[in-house]
């Protein structure tokens, strides 16, 4: 017998080649895997600021800043379609915001577990109804059987509004959830010391575990937000406007959003490809959308930090 | 799960408060729960608005002749076959790719990963992807399936196939895939791996016959609600080129002329139908939206059935 060297121990430790052959295999595989998302996230950037510069370089730059975005007349001014994410995402955020918090802080700290069971997957049935489904009802519910008794012949049948009030119930389950799981983040003692010092329940709420959770809310107000920017059909079905629109702070008429923009310039893309960069205009607007949610979810991201810093 | 909520019994309370009704704290409760109770009601009214919308339909037709008709510009023949089929088929996508992509991706993350730059830039990655608005996977879709693939994924329709929108969808559910099946793994106990490696397994031993079937129900349920997701997106398929009036495939046409031809889905044919302004398409749209509902719901039900079973099991 000869004595092993501990080169030779280790060798027959490691098993036989094909074993160690495997187990590269699947670590490269997984490790492959995982690569994807970064190079998703690449092609996603290149395929933007690819056309998009084209764009940029190749029209009349003055024709950024027009009386409105008639991209197939070469009219593409940014304004209109900015502010009309802008005005859909206010009013979507003045519904989800309320409705979401309310709901959120009903089902953590008073419905009993028993209530919570039944009523939580109720709000996620919510979360799953498809965006055109929503756009759907915006349009042939909201804005006929409520808008209009509210706003008279004010309202077209094609408006921003119910565009917004759709997006809005479509945010409501999203932000309950994340503020949810931020408020029952919040530690019982803290509750506890709070009764302890004769708080009512409305108190501990309002003055102790709301602002323990306020980062957590204000991260799930900010995913909101992002969500609602970046909603499409909601938009494209119930607010019309499909050839392009003036800008204008009327939410009772027709107009467009970023997101609905591209989906218009999309379905007429046959005939986009003839007219002055129209078609490369989609790419345009698709980068500054981008960019927008990008910084929102970055900010987010920061303020979801800071609660798990603090607990 | 920690109790979050100190139930004060009812007689402490009452003697605390001086037996007078806390009026103030009872409004704000019922606020809350009206804020709660008005998006069940949004719900309701939505369910209720569809099913009504669509009685013509069914007063008219049968479900079968309903969801078996080809696409038509005459409301009354007009049906959901191609948009169905179409749906159903690009769900195959996401399944074939965003599965086992995200899948794997979770556990070299969950499992090999060691905190380096390359992990942390892939999970950099995932959390912006996740946050990335549907439309704008739409974009790299158009740019890269359509457009630079074209010659493959559909030579004949300038890449307006339904390989592109399959593989945009699967793109898209891939960060949903991840982040569910990473929760999944997360959730699996360190005993488990302990023990396994205890007794000699390589790492792939371990996560092939240790780790996954423990994280398989968690695996299951967000796998099958990102194909859920999938099945009711409609913007990124207007970009690539999903199909809302009528097309016809050949006859004679081969499986592989299916998958790169034009293609429809059930949610662009909702966008499409419900901006038609003949009065008989606005029934049609509420049955299409029913018969998807139909469909999310059994997707739904699976997931609930196949957690419940394999919970059990494990």
């Amino acid at each position: 017998m000869t004595t092993n060297t501990s080169e030779g121990i280790a060798a027959s430790l490691s098993g036989d080649p094909r074993r160690q052959r495997r187990e590269v295999f699947w670590r490269l595989f997984f490790l492959g895997a995982a690569a994807t998302s970064i190079v998703i996230t690449i092609a996603i950037v290149l395929s933007l600021v690819g056309e998009a510069w084209v764009f940029i370089t190749s029209i009349d730059l003055s024709s950024l800043w027009d009386i409105g975005w008639f991209p197939r007349r070469g009219a593409f001014d940014i304004r209109t379609i900015v502010l009309g994410t802008l005005l859909v995402a206010a009013i979507a955020m003045l519904v989800a915001t309320p409705l979401g918090l309310g709901a959120a802080m009903y089902l953590s700290e008073y419905a009993r577990p028993r209530v919570r069971k039944v009523l939580k997957p109720a709000l996620e049935i919510l979360a799953g109804v498809p965006s055109v489904v929503l756009g759907y009802f915006a349009l042939t519910f909201i804005t006929p059987e409520i808008l209009k008794a509210l706003f008279g012949n004010a309202i077209a049948g094609f408006n921003l509004l119910a565009a917004g009030i759709g997006v809005g119930i479509l945010t409501v389950p999203l932000v309950a959830s994340i503020a949810e799981d931020s408020m029952r983040a919040v530690p019982v003692s803290l509750r506890e010391a709070s009764y302890g010092l004769g708080a009512s329940r409305m108190v501990t709420s309002i003055r102790v575990v709301f602002p323990a959770a306020v980062s957590g809310i204000v991260a799930a107000l900010i995913i909101g937000l992002s969500r609602a920017i970046g909603e499409t059909m909601v938009v494209a079905i119930a607010s019309g406007a499909t050839g392009g629109s003036l800008f204008s702070f009327n939410v009772l008429q027709p107009g467009q959003t970023m997101t609905a923009a591209m989906a218009s310039l999309a379905i007429g893309s046959d005939q986009v490809r003839g007219a002055d960069f129209a078609f490369q205009s989609l790419f345009f607007v698709g980068l500054v959308l981008f960019l927008i949610t990008l910084v929102l979810n970055v900010l987010s991201e920061r303020f979801v930090r800071r609660v798990r810093q603090r607990y | 799960m920690v109790a979050t909520s100190v139930d004060v019994p009812a007689v402490v309370s009452q003697s605390l408060i001086g037996k007078r009704r806390d009026l103030k704290g009872a409004v704000f409760s019922w606020l809350l729960l009206f804020a709660l109770f008005l998006s069940m009601l949004v719900l309701a009214v939505l369910l209720w608005d569809v099913i009504t919308d669509s009685f013509p339909v069914w007063a008219q037709r049968s479900v079968g002749s309903f969801v078996t008709s080809q696409l038509s510009a005459n409301p009354d023949v007009a049906g959901i076959w191609q948009a169905l089929y179409g749906s159903l088929l690009l769900m195959v996508f996401v399944i074939a790719f965003a599965i086992p992509t995200g899948v794997a991706s979770a556990i070299y993350l969950e499992e090999y990963a060691v905190d380096n730059r390359f992990s942390r830039m892939v999970n950099a990655a995932i959390r912006n992807l996740a946050g990335v608005p549907s439309i704008v996977y739409g974009i790299l879709g158009l740019a890269i399936f359509v457009k630079l693939l074209g010659p493959v994924t559909g030579p004949a329709v300038e890449g307006r196939s339904l390989i592109a929108g399959g593989l945009t969808l699967a793109v898209l559910v891939l960060p949903i895939v991840i982040i569910t099946t990473a929760e999944a793994l997360r959730a699996v106990p360190n005993s488990i791996r302990e023990g396994a490696v205890g007794v000699g397994a390589t790492p792939f031993q371990t996560i092939r016959h240790h780790v996954l079937p423990v994280a398989a129900p968690g695996i299951l349920t967000g796998t099958i609600l990102s194909i859920a997701r999938a099945f009711g997106e409609a913007a990124p398929l207007l970009l690539v080129g999903g199909i809302t009036t009528f097309f016809q495939a050949g006859a004679d046409s081969t499986f592989l002329d299916v998958l790169q031809g034009r293609f429809s889905a059930m949610p662009v044919l909702v966008f499409s139908w419900a901006r038609l302004p003949q009065e008989g398409f606005r029934a049609l749209t509420a049955a299409l939206i029913v018969v998807m509902l139909v469909v999310l719901l059994l997707i739904n039900f699976t997931a609930i059935y196949l957690r419940n079973r394999y919970e059990k099991t494990v």
